[in-house]
């Protein structure tokens, strides 16, 4: 078999992200530093490709993740939900050397859910008499204002996977699935980068978190940083 | 004297409902957690997960188990993780019961305002509009006045809003008040706060 579903486990990252070109939008799974791709986002960078939109909860955080991306200069413009304390971010819009595009959390998710879908557009509560709305229709709908928001489709999905197997079947792991899936689903490309790799079969298929069907190219990264944002334990 | 922050979480955590899924927003109401007993309600983080536990032990801590403030947490037996498209489903589909969101101002009508100073940095929506908007019930929790003595509960929000006519109660560091639409209900005032204070901090008029 030689279909769109084989060898797609990739020899290295330049391999995997050997298609990306400048000016795509790249959808990049992560809340904050969690459940980054982090040797694809270090992969991007030394590729070289620029003009990028970049959608991402958070566009990095602490100088970190796709922080780097940032300070490489080669995005163009952020589709997020928040900025927080990442300062790379905000000095660069304050500059107006990137464009941004705050989005409601859920309803950037329900965009790219609604774009992996096949729903071109759908009626959110989210944002309802707030700036959010502004130029956007809004309908009464059983006496209940509601907001037409877009469904968000990208070129490329870059996405962290706790284990993966050879067609692409996903486990996440904890908090760190997060915005991950949805991406798989939106994005014409779909690039995981998975801790472990393992035989098909051995994730049961009742347990598989993403079918395969929505993954393209598989890398194999055995070690991540997994960085802390906010490090907070108690005491024994 | 004035309700310490302290004493604004134990009084927040009374409203909590036993059995019932709370989502607590970053910063002061994060703090509510430390005041319900065990096992009292199901805590959901927005970034995907139900049954948050406390701040893990020194050396168990995993940076792909934080909550929605990016801090690292545990997860209670019983609890579960999900996708964020389905974490929002929850809220929007009024499946969470209560959030407890902190506030920069709130109108007599129940508007809330809490995610940008006008002129000021914009830190982003995050998740508050949809869980204004989304959860069954709202509370806000914040310090009564501006650090420049500015009303923060107020006939009408000047500050971007983030949801309308959603707040069903404010707890502040002088009491605790009910939107009523043309004003703010008295519920209880902090011990030594008069109703005169509580009037001069308040831009809309006490009932």
């Amino acid at each position: 078999m030689n279909g769109k579903h084989d060898n797609k486990v990739q020899a290295s990252i330049a391999d995997a992200l050997a298609p990306l070109r400048d000016g795509m939008t790249i959808m990049v799974g992560g809340f904050g530093l969690s459940g980054n791709p982090e040797a694809l986002i270090r992969g991007v960078v030394e590729r070289g490709i620029r003009d990028l939109t970049l959608v991402s909860n958070n566009a990095g955080n602490l100088g970190k993740g796709l922080a780097t991306w940032l300070k490489a200069g080669i995005i163009k413009k952020v589709i997020c939900s928040y900025i927080g304390a990442n300062e790379d971010l905000h000095t660069r819009m304050a500059s107006g050397e990137v464009q941004v595009e705050i989005t409601p959390q859920g309803t950037l998710a329900e965009r790219m859910r609604a774009a992996g879908a096949g729903i071109p557009a759908f009626f959110t509560p989210t944002g309802v008499g707030t700036v959010v709305e502004d130029g956007k229709e809004v309908r009464e709908i059983d006496g209940r204002r509601y907001i037409l928001e877009r469904a968000l489709a990208g070129d490329v999905a870059l996405v962290r996977a706790e284990r993966s197997d050879h067609f692409g079947n996903l486990r996440f792991w904890r908090t760190g699935r997060n915005f991950n899936p949805v991406m798989a689903t939106a994005a014409r490309l779909t690039i995981v980068e998975c801790d472990q790799l393992v035989d098909n079969g051995a994730i049961p298929p009742d347990d598989v978190h993403l079918p395969g069907i929505y993954v393209h190219k598989i890398v194999h990264v055995r070690e991540h940083e997994n960085a802390f944002e906010y490090r907070t334990v108690r005491k024994r | 004297m004035t309700y310490s922050t302290e004493d604004m979480a134990r009084r927040a955590a009374k409203e909590i409902p036993a059995g019932s899924i709370v989502n607590l927003g970053i910063g002061l109401p994060t703090q509510v957690a430390d005041y319900l007993p065990e096992g009292h309600a199901w805590l959901h983080s927005e970034n995907g997960l139900l049954g948050t536990g406390p701040f893990p032990f020194e050396g168990d801590e995993d940076p792909n188990l934080i909550n929605a403030g990016k801090q690292t947490v545990t997860i209670l037996p019983g609890g579960s993780t999900f996708d964020s498209a389905s974490s929002f489903a929850m809220i929007r589909g009024g499946h969470v019961d209560l959030a407890i969101l902190g506030a920069m101002q709130v109108s007599a009508g129940g508007d809330l305002a809490n995610w940008a100073v006008p002129g000021g940095k914009v830190m982003g929506i995050g998740g508050a509009m949809d869980l204004a908007s989304g959860c069954r019930r709202v509370i806000a929790m914040m310090q009564h006045v501006t650090k420049k003595s500015e009303h923060k509960l107020v006939q009408r929000c000047d500050y971007p809003l983030t949801a309308t006519r959603v707040v069903s109660l404010v707890i502040t560091d002088l009491g605790v008040f009910e939107p009523t639409g043309h004003g703010f209900r008295v519920i209880e005032l902090a011990p030594g706060v008069t109703r005169e204070d509580a009037e001069r901090a308040t831009g809309a008029p006490l009932t």
